[in-house]
C-alpha cells in the first residue's frame, strides 16, 4: 500500500482512508486542502488483493464498519464521514 | 492512478439523463447539485467497468456480485435513508425537502452492516417460514399499489401521488 502525501502546514499526523469514487471523500480532501494541512491518503478501492486486505484491516481498527472517508488524527482520534464542523475543529 | 479508461463526458451526460428520467418517473429525485451528481454517476460507470456491476461509489465493493448485491445502485439502503435522513448514503438521491433547500444535505451514518456483521448474517440465513410479517404493507389509495416497508414512499412510484395518500393495509 502506498500512502500519497500532500504537503501543507503541520497540524499533526493526519491520515485519510478514502475511495477514489466517493463524493464525500472528494469533499473531505477538498476541505483538508482548503484548511491547508499536510496529510497522507490512500484510495482503498484502488488497492488490490493482499494489499487491499491489509489496508482494510487497518481501517477496521479505527472504524469497524470500514466506511469512508475515515480520518485518523495523531493515531488517536477518528472522524468517520464528511463531518465538516468536526474536521475543522480537529485540524482547522 | 487507475488502470482503466474513465468514461467520457458524453457518456456521463447521457447516463445522467437516463438515470434522471428513470428516477423522476418513479418518484425519486437526483441531487440538484449537477456537478456532484455527475461525479457520482461517473463513478458508478467506472465501477461497472471495473467490477461488472454498478456498485455504490461511496462504499468499498468486493467485486463479487453476490457480496455486492445490496450495494448495487440504487442500493437496499436508499429508501430507509431517504425516510430517516432525506438522502441516500452518497447524496445521489435526495428527498424533496432537501431538494427544495428546506433541509441541508449532510453525510449520513452508514446503515449497511459491518463486514463482520455481514459474515454473521450470511451464516445465519437458513430457510425459514415466518408467520409474522417482517414489514407492514402500505396501500396507495389512488392506484392500489402495495409495498412492504417501514413507512410509505414519499411519492407513489406508480401514480405519483404523495405518500400521505397511503393507508396501512396489513
Amino acid at each position: 500500500m502506498v500512502m500519497q502525501h500532500v504537503e501543507g502546514q503541520d497540524k499533526g499526523k493526519i491520515v485519510l482512508f478514502a475511495l477514489s469514487t466517493c463524493g464525500w471523500c472528494k469533499k473531505t480532501r477538498a476541505l483538508i486542502e482548503d484548511i491547508g494541512a499536510s496529510y497522507d491518503y490512500v484510495y482503498v478501492d484502488l488497492e488490490k488483493g493482499k494489499e487491499r486486505e491489509e489496508v482494510v484491516e487497518m481501517v477496521k481498527k479505527w472504524n469497524p464498519q470500514v466506511s469512508f472517508p475515515t480520518i485518523v488524527i495523531n493515531d488517536d482520534k477518528t472522524i468517520v464521514g464528511f463531518k465538516e464542523d468536526e474536521i475543522k475543529e480537529a485540524i482547522g | 492512478m487507475s488502470d482503466f479508461d474513465e468514461p467520457t463526458a458524453t457518456e456521463v451526460d447521457s447516463y445522467y439523463l437516463k438515470v434522471k428520467k428513470d428516477s423522476e418517473s418513479s418518484g425519486y429525485h437526483l441531487n440538484p447539485d449537477v456537478e456532484f451528481t455527475k461525479e457520482l454517476l461517473k463513478s458508478i460507470l467506472i465501477n461497472i467497468t471495473r467490477y461488472g456491476h454498478g456498485a455504490c461509489p461511496c462504499r468499498l465493493a468486493s467485486g463479487d456480485k453476490q457480496d455486492d448485491m445490496d450495494i448495487i445502485c440504487p442500493c437496499d439502503y436508499r429508501d430507509p435513508d431517504l425516510v430517516d435522513y432525506g438522502a441516500c448514503y452518497c447524496g445521489l438521491y435526495i428527498s424533496s425537502e432537501i431538494s427544495s433547500g428546506e433541509k441541508k444535505l449532510q453525510s449520513i451514518p452508514e446503515r449497511r452492516p459491518s463486514p463482520d456483521e455481514r459474515e454473521k448474517i450470511k451464516a445465519n440465513t437458513g430457510f425459514k417460514i415466518s408467520t409474522e410479517l417482517s414489514k407492514p404493507v402500505w396501500r396507495c389509495k389512488v392506484c392500489g399499489y402495495l409495498c412492504a416497508r417501514d413507512k410509505p414512499p414519499e411519492i407513489c412510484p406508480i401514480c405519483k401521488v404523495s405518500g400521505e395518500r397511503f393507508e396501512k393495509f396489513i
